[in-house]
């Protein structure tokens, strides 16, 4: 497996290794920054601060955990994984806003 | 028969056993941390108008803390790296670092918690509340050193409340009518933060206990069987960039927003 | 791991599995899938037991309130203490048998009997495996959930007593009962919960990476698919549940609040917490693991079933894709119909709707299964043996199981039956004369693979037909009972309840329960120890067995096609003397032109 022609491909990936690195560090700040700023809706904060933390995420898992070149049997795993993820959010916070009328008053 | 795929990987998946495994098992782990987050969500869309804390959390230490374990992440993958291109101490370097970054990063969040248990609320008799930390208790008066605010909710919202300055209070056991530190049973904002961030320790105290045992005492397996340590060391940085992962979200959902 | 412990399955045969290792590696420190296996087996039925003894006593209280439980009263008063003064069961440990019933039966009992024992035993041997892929982490798996088992058990006599919030634990009812069995529970739960997910990683590695060569997916026996899929359930549902266990330990240990509400009082007085929590969160994280829960507790069984079937009809399984992708399906829906249990806690009507409609579609793939399996019993010649007798009867009581669950999955008429006897009968008939039976059948039918001896036929029998008896005997009157209204969980079956229903009944009340319906509780009662007496033949036949049943003559007596006959009787460390190859489907029974009425899965093409 660990032919010698890695080695060129080696220094390849240090570098696209260390990119990442400085995009999360950037991504930090901004997230740091950015709830700072007063937005008239703290919704918005709250999704802004989101995006970037996915996409942190996203550069964590595609590139130090590898995802972006998987095997197709780990994105099956993790296909089902997230639907159930996906569900279990979604149903349950749904249920919390579905009310049955008159009982409840807010 | 001995048990197949253990190092090389099987033709038809291109995946060596510990691979698989590994990757059922954070598929499990992100169950474990969703249901906690959608806790998070009903708790905090479930919370009073005004009632959800903002900006309770040093966030400072916090970004620290993000740092460390960015940079623990990347360390991670360029130990591995190293191991793929035979440069055993490079590996012993890099991974070094990723265990003092797990150590650093326990020191602060222990720093954190403490500062939580000794930060108390007390609510006097006349109604008055008195917020800030304990510098002494006897049986007869506690003193902290903080302020005394009008209503509850200037203590929620302290993006917009701001505590100005800080003044040793002196209050008398008699006057007190509840005296509560920001533990756990404050209030539900503490309660999954603890929790979270608490499990999310533990799962960086795991982490650092089988890096740092392949580290040290594992790493003979180098000489025998390098194809098969360098796997494991792979097994155990996808363990620990998940770790990373996790604290990307808690970061901004409990420090910032 | 390591090269060193497979020494001996190079020289193959009938040798002993670990002749070299000492007791410890080789019955309790053992990494060898088999004795995981039977390791596993033997708990979990000790643990069966156990909580069939448990509700035998319960079953006195209903049809007996208050008066001293016969035999054993005594014993339960030195053992227990105060709860059982004079022999009597207080309510309190009513609640407490009646959570532990449930907790053991499901979590200590069926689960790891039908997944655990029967998928460690017969999975790699299926596959043409030598081991599950992570030995040492499957022994792990089997000691946590042993240490879990004693927590639970410890908790019986501490003071308090055991858990008493039904195994469904509800908030704030589970943290606001002033024992310390709750925190046994929740810790008890954690690690049984851990020890599921490492087995559940572990099958699916296996079956992922360790197939034989040429075993490709659709050619996998459906037991195999079934074990699959019921692993996928545990990995991704029992997490949710982990974290939902470690919320309310921090409710009860911790003081939080995350599933006490504002406001909450406990005896008339404002309890001391924060509140702010949410009772329905706990609900809703415990239903996503309780739903896929109880396909874990079907879909082994159906795997067996299957098996079993197609041997003794000497025909391929009818619709054997159609099996596979109803499982996928079934697999696949249970996540997302597990609010049906909770149409009573004030859910919206669209929240209904949704959850009411997922649970209608979820039934169709189970009744393919069912139709596949009754289809293949068509034209076969049936061979009427112990494991078949017990799976024929699982068919018609898995349906009894299963059209009685659709009533409970319409919202509408669930506002009748939800709490009642009638939900008790429900999942009953599932899983009792449903599941336990094929895993009966599952022990009869590889009980000659595991020891080399068939268990004795006519005892076999003795014991079939009497469970199958009492069984129903047992369960059927709970479906009127329910009907009527009767709730389930009442320490003395209601009748304080009925006695005052009835005195109020003129004034618009709904009434209490007749006499008739009442009286059936001592039917029960009878029916349910007679049920206990029946088990004697199959405990004794099982141990007689090991050094009395007859040997087998070869090494497939069931002349079976699937590859866990094809090995050596018992397999040695290794399973195979050399690696299998697989160049058929699992099911070529009585094909046309062949020697034998079976060709096993590794025979050559010509
Ligand atoms: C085939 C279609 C099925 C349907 C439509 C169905 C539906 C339901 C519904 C709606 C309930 C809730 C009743 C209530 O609490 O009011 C329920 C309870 C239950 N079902 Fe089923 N079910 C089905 C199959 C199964 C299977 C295969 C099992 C496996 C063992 C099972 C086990 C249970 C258990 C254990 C409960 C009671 C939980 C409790 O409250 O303690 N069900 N079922
Ligand atoms: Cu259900």
């Amino acid at each position: 497996m660990s032919e010698k022609h890695h080695d060129e491909h080696f220094g390849h990936h240090v570098r696209r290794y260390l990119l990442v690195f400085y995009a999360l560090l950037l991504g930090t700040a901004i997230t740091v920054a950015v709830s700072y700023v007063p937005f008239t809706n703290h919704a918005l904060n709250i999704g802004l601060g989101l995006v970037i933390a996915g996409t942190k995420a996203f550069l964590v898992a595609g590139y130090f955990m590898h995802l972006i070149s998987e095997r197709k049997m780990i994105y099956a795993i993790l296909a089902f994984t997230v639907f159930f993820f996906v569900g279990l959010m979604f149903l349950t916070v749904w249920s919390f806003y579905d009310f049955p009328p008159l009982t409840i008053t807010r | 028969m001995d048990i197949p795929y253990t190092v090389d990987t099987r033709p038809d998946t291109g995946l060596y056993n510990a691979k698989a495994g590994i990757w059922l098992f954070l598929a499990s782990e992100v169950m474990l941390f969703g249901a906690l987050f959608s806790a998070y969500i009903l708790l905090r869309v479930g919370a009073p108008e005004g009632l959800w804390p903002l900006g309770w959390l040093n966030v400072p230490l916090g970004t620290i803390n993000t740092l460390v374990l960015i940079t623990s992440s990347i360390t991670t993958v360029m130990a591995w790296a190293a191991l793929k291109v035979n440069q055993f101490d490079r590996f012993k370097l890099f991974h070094g670092i990723t265990l003092l970054c797990a150590l650093i990063f326990v020191g602060i969040k222990s720093f954190e918690y403490y500062d939580k248990f000794t930060h108390y609320e007390v609510t006097l008799k006349d109604g008055r509340i008195a917020d800030g930390h304990l510098k002494e208790a006897t049986d007869t008066h506690v003193t902290i050193s903080g302020r005394f605010v009008e209503e509850r909710e200037e203590l929620y919202d302290l993006h917009k409340h701001k505590a100005h300055g800080h003044e040793t209070i002196t209050i008398a056991r008699e006057d007190i009518e509840k005296l509560s530190n920001y533990g756990p049973r404050h209030n539900t904002y503490m309660a999954i933060y603890f929790t979270l961030t608490g499990l999310h320790a533990l799962h960086v105290i795991g982490g650092a206990i089988v890096i740092g045992y392949l580290w040290g005492p594992g790493s003979r397996l180098w000489r025998k069987d390098p194809e098969r340590f360098t796997n494991r060391i792979e097994i155990s940085g996808l363990f620990w960039h998940f770790v990373d992962l996790v604290w990307i979200f808690l970061f901004p959902i409990l420090y910032l927003l | 791991m390591q090269a060193t412990t497979h020494a001996i399955p190079h020289t193959g045969v009938h040798e002993a599995h670990h002749s070299d290792a000492g007791f410890w590696r080789t019955y309790i420190f053992s990494t060898d899938h088999k004795v995981i296996g039977i390791q596993y087996g033997l708990t979990s039925l000790t643990f069966l037991l156990i909580g069939f003894c448990l509700m035998l006593v319960m079953r006195w209280q209903i049809a007996h309130p208050g008066e001293p439980v016969p035999v054993i009263g005594g014993l339960l008063e030195a053992v227990l203490g105060d709860v059982a003064a004079k022999g009597v069961m207080s309510n309190e440990l009513y609640n407490s048998f009646g959570a532990m019933h449930g907790t053991i039966m499901i979590f200590l009992g069926v689960v790891p009997l039908a997944f655990a024992a029967f998928g460690n035993y017969v999975v790699p041997l299926m596959i043409g495996a030598p081991d599950m892929a992570f030995p040492r982490i499957n022994m792990a798996s089997y000691h946590v959930f042993v240490l879990g088992g004693l927590v639970m058990l410890v908790s019986f006599f501490i003071p308090g007593g055991a858990a008493q919030a039904g195994w469904t634990s509800y908030s704030p009812l589970a943290t606001s009962i002033a024992t310390d069995g709750q925190t046994f529970w929740l810790i008890g739960m954690v690690l049984l919960i851990t020890s599921s997910l490492l087995g559940a990683v572990n099958f699916i590695a296996t079956i992922i990476q360790l197939r034989a060569p040429g075993m490709t997916w659709m050619r996998l026996p459906f037991f195999v698919w079934a074990q699959f899929v019921t692993a996928f359930l545990l990995l991704l549902a029992f997490p949710p549940l982990e974290a939902a266990g470690i919320m309310q330990l921090m409710d009860k240990v911790a003081g939080t609040s995350f599933f006490l509400p504002t406001g909450l009082a406990i005896g008339g007085d404002l309890a001391n917490v924060s509140g702010g929590g949410s009772p329905l969160l706990w609900q809703h994280l415990f239903w996503f693991l309780g739903h896929p829960e109880v396909y874990v507790l079907i879909l082994p069984a159906m795997g067996i079933v299957a098996e079993v079937i197609s041997n003794n009809t000497r025909k391929p399984i009818w619709g054997y894709k159609s099996l596979v992708y109803s499982a996928l399906a079934i697999g696949f829906l249970s996540f997302i119909v597990w609010a049906h249990h909770m149409y009573l806690t004030g859910m919206g009507t669209k929240v209904a709707t949704f959850f009411q409609t997922t649970t209608m579609i979820i039934s169709i793939p189970s009744v393919i299964i069912l139709t596949c399996m009754f289809i293949s019993l068509w034209g076969g010649s049936i061979r009427f043996n112990t494991p078949m007798l017990f799976v024929l009867a699982f068919l018609p009581m898995f349906g009894i199981g299963g059209l009685t669950g659709l009533p409970l999955g319409f919202s509408y008429s669930d506002i009748h039956l939800h709490d009642t006897y009638y939900v008790i009968a429900h999942f009953h008939y599932i899983v009792a004369p449903g599941t336990i039976f094929a895993l009966f059948a599952g022990i009869y039918y590889w009980f000659p693979k595991m020891t080399g001896r068939k268990m004795n036929e006519f005892w076999g029998r003795v014991h079939f037909w009497l469970s199958f008896i009492f069984m129903n005997l047992v369960f059927q009157p709970m479906f009127a009972q329910g009907m009527s209204g009767m709730l389930r969980r009442m320490a003395d079956g209601g009748a304080m309840y009925s006695a005052t229903a009835n005195a109020r009944a003129g004034a618009g009340v709904i009434g209490g329960l007749t006499d008739y319906i009442m009286s059936l509780h001592t039917y029960i009662l009878w029916a349910a120890v007679g049920l206990a007496l029946a088990q004697i033949p199959f405990i004794v036949n099982l141990f007689w067995s090991l050094r009395n049943g007859p040997k087998v003559k070869s090494d497939n007596p069931w002349r079976s096609t699937t590859l866990e006959w094809q090995t050596p009787t018992p397999p040695p460390h290794g399973n195979f003397a050399e690696p299998p190859r697989v160049y058929r489907g699992p099911y070529e029974y009585s094909v046309p032109g062949h020697p034998t009425d079976y060709t096993p899965q590794n025979v050559p093409e010509k």
